[in-house]
């Protein structure tokens, strides 16, 4: 019978189905652009959430408020960057928001402080590495990571110049990440 | 996740107690505390198994009693008021922790998790009902905070799935057997005329 010969090829097809697939999500996992415990932001076409936070003591760069951002904003498309001085992956992504800030574009830094974790190495840190950043908040106990729905560092968020969130990375930057998505929003929301 | 730096030679009553404070924590330890345990019995000298089983038993029938053990044990992250301490933990039991993923944020000792209890607990005091609270949540992290997703067009798919497996199961199954019943069936009754020629046949 024909179509009993049919059914033999089911197996096969859902084979080369599962194979396609994999290959998709072990690229896509390669070049940073798919993150398999990656959550989608609640907070894409949404305004920034509203927030005032103290400054890095000792960096040398003001604090910043939701507000200071919105005037930023005003003129281009802006960063928001999470980072710590603990975190690897916040090295890793450090050159490309160096190479970004020296173009002009503005990132805003917060130092991520969850769970009441203090991070005493942030200057230092900046000191060593460079600092990208136009301003620097502290976020004390996390509560602007939160509103932001950051669960990690680092978390990178474009905001245009209405104010609002196109883009949340949750991961460093790569250089893919940076080619395929990030310079070309930029561009967008020029 | 304390009483785990236990010595060997500490009194068996405490020894029982850390047993069963501990017993039902999911993470680690619980393993090496019903270790000291024995222990602890082996060192008494009449009859040692029979000494040595007995509070073990006895600590084992204690923990599967108690309620699981939290990572909420910090008194100062806890509400006065029990009630509404109450409601805080049934709101954290479904919250996912986005850091470990698998966990809810009272079961995880993940600092976001920490924070995230805390501003439960906090929307709870400033008068939120439990609903105000979860929608607080969903609000900045999306719906995948949520352990029981909510049924609605993304995650239809997710709850129909068992009824649909089943279908197909039975579908399948029913296929097979009403394509197998002909052949185990008995044969077809003689039919008049091939009587009447067996009956020839016979009789020649």
């Amino acid at each position: 019978m024909n179509s009993r010969r049919l059914l033999f090829l089911l197996p096969l097809v859902l084979l080369a189905a599962a194979v396609a697939g994999f290959w998709a999500m072990l690229t896509g996992m390669q070049r940073g652009s798919f993150d398999p415990r990656g959550v989608p932001s609640a907070l894409i076409g949404r305004p920034a959430p509203a927030f005032t936070l103290p400054a890095l003591e000792g960096s040398g760069k003001p604090s910043f408020s939701s507000e200071d951002l919105r005037a930023a904003a005003r003129e281009g498309p802006v960063l928001v960057n999470f980072f710590a001085s603990w975190c690897v992956p916040c090295l890793v992504e450090h050159p490309h928001l160096m190479r970004l800030a020296a173009e002009g574009v503005p990132v805003f830094g917060i130092n991520y402080r969850a769970g009441g974790r203090d991070d005493p190495g942030a200057v230092d840190w900046l000191r060593r590495h460079g600092d990208p950043y136009r301003r620097i908040g502290v976020d004390h106990g996390g509560r602007v990571a939160i509103d932001f729905g950051t669960y990690g560092v680092p978390e990178t968020y474009l905001i245009d110049r209405e104010g609002i969130i196109r883009w949340r990375m949750a991961g460093p930057i790569t250089d893919q990440i940076l080619a395929d998505d990030l310079r070309p929003l930029l561009r967008r929301y020029r | 996740m304390d009483g785990v730096r236990e010595g060997p030679d500490r009194p068996l009553a405490a020894v029982l107690k850390s047993t069963q404070r501990g017993g039902s924590t999911r993470r680690g330890g619980s393993t090496r505390r019903g270790g000291s345990t024995r222990r602890g019995g082996h060192a008494c000298p009449p009859h040692p198994l029979q000494r040595a089983r007995l509070p073990l038993v006895a600590a084992l029938v204690t923990a599967l009693a108690l309620p699981p053990a939290h990572a909420v044990l910090d008194p100062r992250e806890m509400l006065p008021d029990p009630a509404q301490e109450a409601r805080a933990r049934d709101i954290g039991r479904g919250l996912r922790c986005l850091v470990c993923q698998n966990q809810s944020i009272d079961d995880s000792n993940a600092e976001l998790a920490r924070d995230l209890r805390r501003i439960v607990r906090e929307r709870i005091a400033a008068g939120d009902t439990d609903d105000e609270v979860v929608r607080f949540i969903v609000d900045r992290y999306g719906e995948f905070v949520l352990l029981r997703p909510p049924l609605n067009a993304m995650t239809i798919a997710l709850w129909a799935s068992p009824a649909l497996l089943f279908g197909l199961g039975a579908l399948s199954t029913w296929l097979y057997l009403r394509r197998r019943r002909p052949a185990q069936s008995a044969p077809a009754e003689l039919s008049a005329e091939e009587r009447a020629r067996l009956k020839g046949l016979l009789t020649e």
